[in-house]
């Protein structure tokens, strides 16, 4: 048995690196869940006049995506969007973080818009008071305004259906 | 030889069978003649003016040298979100420079160091902290080295224990003897 314990040592330790090596390291906790969805006021990209406040979903259960016209893997994330909207009643904020070029408006009215709202944070500042890191990133907001989960990078149809699907099913969207 | 090593880094390729048929394999084996005195003294200055040129980096934007030396004593222990193994001083990724201005400008509205570190933990959690905070999640990551302290001495203070007992016990005589003849056969 003891000349065993060597060879166990040495499984446990490839286990935790194995289990190590899978992880992703931009999946940092959040620190939002289960918390309010920081406030913010900010105006609406092809509405000057407009404004968006996450006060104003209040009572229903929505994504926060936040992304940008100059971000690739936005992109690929745009269709997923797209054809989600498509399908099902799906409330999704697009919070156009950090166009400085100033292309959100034009992108959307060629690929198709998927989002009730474009809130341009043009400065990032709302970004970070979410915490976010880089785009895409996705939150889901519960109806009493409480983060309840965020996805880091873009939503594929496969994470949508094994993360987002049963998320949105328990709170009742 | 040295015609091979040129060639490899850029301009004409010697083919693969000529540098096989080279009969001065020892030069070639030993690869590099080394380093002389001057090629020392060139990498150490590029080594110097690398270091230099790092530490620069955050200092970008110094216009009040009290707020950018606690900025960069702050940031240096600050992980950068983008690229992960940078500090928040060290880095250059766009998001690194917007939390950098951002803490300048709550230490300029007169925050104090903790109340600029926890707007940032509030928002990216502790994993912004290089040095995580004291609490149940992180006893095993702060107390590990001692407990494995401790492991290693249980078996050190076991093996010599055993080690003792062995001393102790008497010599067999006739085991002895056994192995005695045993290398006289040989």
């Amino acid at each position: 048995m003891k000349r065993w314990i060597p060879l166990i040592l040495f499984a446990v330790l490839v286990g935790f690196f194995a289990k190590g090596l899978f992880l992703n390291p931009r999946e940092v906790p959040s620190p939002f869940i289960g918390k309010p969805a920081p406030p913010f006021t900010l105006p609406v990209v092809g509405a000057a006049e407009r404004t968006f406040s996450p006060e104003e979903m209040k009572g229903k259960v929505w994504l926060l995506n936040v992304w940008a016209p100059w971000c690739v893997s936005c992109r690929q994330e745009h269709e997923v969007l797209m054809s989600l909207v498509r399908e099902r009643e799906l409330a999704i904020v697009g919070l156009n973080w950090k166009d400085k070029k100033r292309e959100a408006e034009q992108l959307l009215d060629q690929q198709g818009n998927p989002y009730v709202a474009v809130p341009d944070d043009l400065s990032g500042k709302t970004g970070i008071d979410y915490g976010v890191t880089g785009t895409p990133e996705t939150y889901v907001i519960d109806k009493s305004g409480l983060i309840q989960m965020k996805h880091v990078g873009p939503i594929t149809p496969e994470i949508w259906e094994k993360k987002f699907e049963p998320k949105l099913k328990e709170l009742g969207a | 030889m040295k015609t091979f090593r040129h060639s490899r880094a850029g301009g004409n390729p010697v083919p693969y069978a000529d540098w096989v048929a080279d009969d001065n394999l020892d030069s070639r084996l030993r690869g590099n003649d080394g380093l002389g005195a001057l090629g020392w003294l060139l990498l150490l200055a590029a080594m110097l003016i690398s270091l230099s040129v790092h530490a620069n980096e955050a200092a970008l934007n110094a216009e009040d040298p009290v707020i950018e030396a606690r900025l960069i004593k702050m940031a240096e222990d600050l992980r950068c979100l983008v690229c992960q193994n940078e500090s928040l001083a060290g880095s250059n990724a766009e998001l690194a420079q917007d939390l950098r201005r951002e803490v300048r400008a709550q230490m300029k509205a007169g925050k104090s160091d903790q109340e600029v570190i926890a707007y940032l933990t509030d928002r990216y959690g502790d994993f912004v902290l290089y040095r995580p905070p004291f609490k149940p999640v992180t006893y095993l990551l702060w107390l590990g080295p001692l407990l494995f302290l401790g492991i290693g001495a249980g078996i050190w203070y076991l093996t010599l224990k055993k080690r003792r007992t062995l001393k102790e016990t008497p010599v067999d005589e006739k085991q002895i003897a056994a192995a005695a003849k045993i290398l006289d056969e040989k």
